[in-house]
């Protein structure tokens, strides 16, 4: 990546980014405030929730909702508002970490 | 074969926009171009006028874009797209490069699509160049901190349609871009809402599958200039369906039609109630503009509905 100090002549002309998708190195997760928890048993794995996550930031493997991402979640809270059969819950940052 | 549009094939999909993007938490923006580069399995070239979605994505030396992507100014993302269909076309009937069947699609904000880009916009479609452009709306010029555009309904508070004794917020009401699109006389305009994901990605697929310009104009909640909480996005966009303030709809060439019609068309208060930016309106001296607001939204579903052909 290019360090983001480097003088005129080291950067790529035209400041363009020439890694696609490098954001991924950069983490927004300690944006959050309050994090979601998801209830496996409750889950239907509907995948609703992957949908509609503005941070791409719901796990799924093999067609299962497994977790969140939470190195990205800023926790907006939206996947347990939609989520149709109520399996997630959001919980104060500092609740959650503490447990 | 297509990627059906069922939730449990589209999410292996590699993700075009990545996670590590700086829009805001709960912001309606990235979920709305995560479902059209979804729905699209080609591969795609992206232009993205200035605005929220590319000032977000792009802080430097970082990218969310894992797919070819071109920022360009206020104005001229339609025009932009315009250059690089017309070079790529170019290019393949002089055999210097293989048809790999690439998609051209654009992005604007309200404000870069409205006001700022409309004239690049319009000769985008005039011309018929094969891209697809896309306003994610939020309905104000939310980058910059909530100025009022030409997407900004009647009555609603922005920083330069400010609530007092002078104004009881914006006085005049949003255009009609979508039909302004329509008249084009394009093969494919439509409206969408990201809650109805599959409408949304069905939609992206006709667009880009149209033989020439299309347009979308999509409903982008912004929960700081919307004034809700951060986990309504997808609910408050729900609302403006449901109360026919959006109405879902697709013109497919000349031919208008509703791709959703709700059982029952609830009143604008219900839209209007969980957003501070209307808060002004429920107070004794400024009710008449919930009443203005549902008297238009009134007759252009009245409009719209006759237009599709369809009973009242």
């Amino acid at each position: 990546m290019v360090n983001p100090n480097a003088g005129w002549k080291e950067i790529p002309w035209g400041g363009k980014i020439v890694e696609a998708g490098n954001a991924r190195e950069y983490e927004t997760g300690s944006w959050r405030a309050q994090q979601p928890v998801v209830d496996q048993e409750t889950c239907i794995n509907c995948l609703e929730c992957w949908v509609f996550c503005p941070d791409v930031s719901i796990d799924v493997k093999d067609g299962e909702m497994v977790g969140f991402h939470l190195r990205f979640c800023k926790g907006c809270g939206i996947c347990a508002s939609i989520c149709p059969v109520e399996a997630i819950t959001m919980v104060a940052e500092a609740e959650a970490e503490g447990s | 074969m297509a990627t059906a549009l069922k939730l449990k094939e589209l999410y292996k999909k590699e993700d075009r926009l990545t996670p590590g993007h700086r829009l805001c938490a709960g912001c309606a923006a990235p979920i709305i171009v995560r479902q059209i580069l979804t729905a699209i399995d080609e591969p795609v070239v992206l232009a993205n006028a200035t605005g929220c979605l590319e000032v977000s994505t792009t802080i430097y030396p970082y990218t969310a874009w894992d797919v070819p992507w071109i920022h360009t100014a206020f104005e001229t993302a339609a025009s932009t797209i315009s250059g690089v269909e017309t070079m790529y076309r170019s290019l393949v009937k002089q055999g210097k490069i293989e048809d790999r069947g690439i998609k051209f699609v654009a992005f604007g904000g309200d404000g870069g699509t409205y006001d700022i880009g409309i004239q690049a916009l319009s000769g985008m479609m005039e011309r018929g160049h094969k891209a697809l452009y896309v306003c994610y709306n939020n309905e104000a010029y939310m980058n910059t901190g909530i100025q009022r555009s030409g997407a900004t309904p009647l009555g609603a508070w922005t920083t330069t349609s400010p609530v007092g004794r002078v104004i009881p917020g914006k006085p005049r009401p949003r255009k009609d871009l979508t039909a302004i699109a329509a008249a084009h006389d394009i093969p494919y305009a439509a409206q969408a809402a990201p809650h109805k994901w599959r409408d949304l990605m069905k939609k992206v697929r006709k667009a880009v599958a149209a033989n020439g310009a299309s347009f979308m104009n999509v409903l982008s909640s912004c929960n700081r200039g919307w004034r809700h909480e951060t986990d309504q996005t997808i609910e408050v966009t729900r609302l403006a369906v449901e109360t026919c303030y959006w109405p879902l709809y697709e013109v497919e060439d000349g031919e208008w039609k509703l791709t959703y019609r709700p059982k029952e068309k609830l009143p604008i208060e219900e839209f209007l109630k969980p957003q501070g930016r209307f808060r002004h309106l429920f107070s004794e001296e400024n009710k008449h503009i919930i009443g203005q607001l549902q008297t238009g939204v009134d007759r252009k579903w009245r409009k719209l509905l006759e237009r599709c052909g369809e009973e009242e």
